[in-house]
């Protein structure tokens, strides 16, 4: 991959926090133009490593280059700081303040420091929350108000946008909608770097998920490949007058074959099936629920 | 929702671009931090009234001239609660504000955009300054109309309000940002803001005469600014006869300069060395 093909490039990340090694030598790259998904449990240390690309934080190690530039510097401010702000768009995992100004006002300001931003009203109107623009932001509910963070996010036009565990406390429509939006970014060329701990979120959203647990990447690959599922041992099972059947094999297609030429035609009750992807997560996690039983785990 | 237009601008090419300037940001920021002060509404009433309702529960009280003086001991407090005033509006208003907007995120937000944070600063100057001239307005319009207070007649002593007045917001402006660092959660802020201004304002001559006071108190009081800031708007505003019962027997204009100059160039230092974008509660 070129310079210009990856928007973010992460060699051999480390960061510790007292004795805890939050960050644990990890790997990344981001190609333009992407959906990346940084999946894993609460704790794995997916907002340290999104929090150090967006140069909240320091690292102890490793190389990072965000859109061509090593965010540790952007803390100095600056033009050249200014102009990398201006390319990358991010959306928090908590706060939003609040208070006595509306939200056309907010998303306005913060809008007039990009050098080439979104209208305020057009973004507001992605978002759903055209009817709310003139309210309060102490008015907001929970949801309007993490709304308004991804507005906030991406009124600047950002070529790169970090989400950090965007629909935390959604309701099921709201995330669907959320998803819409952020699939609306995707194909208007936005390259984009969420985390998240819900499965459906990264296999609906991301061409590429890498799992992460105790601050190492486990498993990295499209949804469907991750882990290797694509190409694990199949289930196939059918009912015959004795019962359920199964078999487990790696060439589901010749039991299948095999299966139709016994029963001449149509296999009563056929199913086949490959590990899901929670299945193969757990199992990445460790943390998978045969061990729960097994004692293993806990 | 709707769609939304793609992340190239025009003909896939993303020019980097022209920044905003800091003036026009700052200036921005002033308004939006003005609008938020004074729509606010519970904020603005007892902001403005704290000082006004403590003038007037004085005034009502104590009647009668300080002791050794001609000047009535009205006169003498009313210059204190301008000095009240100035700090409440600034210092603590202020202070409290940044330490909330620490806490809630908001500074972490600003810190990941291409907002200058000199515009920040502007936007919190401002309009600390434009609530403590009508903060002081006030004060004074009570003074002179219920009180008893005169309105300077030399230019010299109007020159010697503007500078006081600037370099006192100045000073406090800025030590209500340094203090809000200690604030390690949103809800400690008021007290942390508080300690100091209660104290200072009973060891610093603004509701007991300066003179008055036990001098281990005068000594003490003597390293804060507002004891400075006090005696000059005493300068200001009493007769100079009044300087007599000074401790120093005269209105020291070059040390109430000297202290508060230290005071904004410590406070300025301590600003830059600790201020940080993000509460400790948020940057784990």
């Amino acid at each position: 991959m070129t310079h210009t093909e990856v928007a973010l490039r992460v060699r051999g990340l480390r960061k510790r926090y007292g004795a805890l090694t939050a960050v644990d030598g990890i790997d990344l790259d981001v190609r333009r133009g992407e959906v990346f998904a940084l999946l894993g449990p609460n704790g794995a240390g997916k907002t340290t490593i999104v929090e150090i690309c967006e140069g909240y934080r320091s690292r102890d190690g490793g190389e990072v280059s965000v859109l061509g530039a090593d965010p540790a510097r952007a803390d100095r401010g600056g033009r050249g700081a200014r102009l990398w702000r201006s390319r990358i768009g991010i959306v928090l995992q908590s706060g939003t303040e609040s208070g006595e100004l509306t939200v056309r006002e907010i998303v306005r300001h913060y809008a007039s420091s990009y050098p080439r931003h979104r209208d305020p009203d057009e973004v507001l109107a992605a978002v759903g929350l055209t009817g709310k623009a003139g309210a309060r932001l102490r008015h907001l509910s929970g949801g309007q108000r993490r709304r308004l963070d991804v507005a906030l996010g991406v009124v600047g036009r950002p070529e790169l946008l970090f989400l950090d565990e965007p629909t935390t406390g959604f309701d099921p429509e709201a995330r669907r909608q959320f998803w819409e939006l952020i699939s609306g970014l995707s194909h208007g060329g936005t390259t984009i770097m969420l985390t998240t701990h819900y499965l459906d979120e990264a296999e609906v959203l991301a061409d590429r998920v890498a799992v992460i647990a105790a601050g190492r990447v486990r498993a990295e690959g499209t949804p469907a490949e991750l882990g290797g599922r694509d190409v694990a041992t199949a289930t196939v099972s059918w009912q015959a007058e004795d019962g359920r059947h199964s078999t487990r094999t790696d060439t589901p297609s010749a039991v299948v074959a095999e299966l139709s030429r016994r029963f001449g035609g149509e296999v009563p009750g056929l199913t086949v099936s490959r590990p899901t992807l929670e299945d193969t997560y757990l199992q990445l996690i460790g943390s998978h629920p045969g061990a729960t039983r097994n004692g293993v785990h806990r | 929702m709707t769609a939304i237009s793609p992340a190239q601008h025009r003909n896939g090419v993303n020019s980097p671009g022209n920044l905003p300037s800091v003036a026009s940001l700052g200036l921005s920021s002033s308004i939006l931090e003005l609008k938020a002060f004074f729509r606010n509404r519970e904020r603005v009433a007892f902001t403005f009234a704290l000082p006004v309702v403590l003038q007037l529960i004085f005034g009502m009280i104590f009647h009668g001239k300080v002791a050794g003086t001609n000047v009535p001991y009205r006169e003498y407090f009313t210059t204190g609660i301008i000095a009240v005033g100035i700090v409440t509006t600034t210092f603590a208003n202020l202070g409290t504000g940044v330490a909330l907007e620490r806490h809630d995120g908001t500074l972490k937000r600003l810190a990941g955009t291409p907002m200058p944070k000199v515009a920040y600063f502007i936007g919190k100057a401002v309009s600390g300054l434009v609530v403590s001239v009508l903060e002081t307005a006030i004060l004074l319009g009570t003074g002179v109309a219920l009180l008893g207070l005169s309105v300077p007649h030399s230019a010299g002593r109007w020159l010697t309000f503007a500078w006081l007045f600037v370099l006192a917001v100045v000073v406090c402006s800025l030590a209500g940002v340094a203090l809000s660092g200690v604030a390690r959660s949103a809800q400690s802020a008021p007290v942390v803001f508080q300690f100091p201004y209660l104290i200072l304002s009973f060891i610093s001559g603004v509701y007991f005469v300066f003179g008055s006071l036990p001098k281990a108190i005068q000594d003490v009081a003597a390293v804060f600014p507002l004891k400075w800031l006090c005696q000059g708007l005493r300068s200001v505003f009493l007769p100079d006869s009044f300087a007599r019962a000074e401790p120093a027997h005269s209105w020291q204009h070059g040390e109430i300069a000297l202290v508060l100059g230290l005071w904004a160039v410590a406070s300025l230092v301590i600003c830059v060395r600790t201020f940080r974008w993000q509460g400790r509660d948020q940057a784990r």
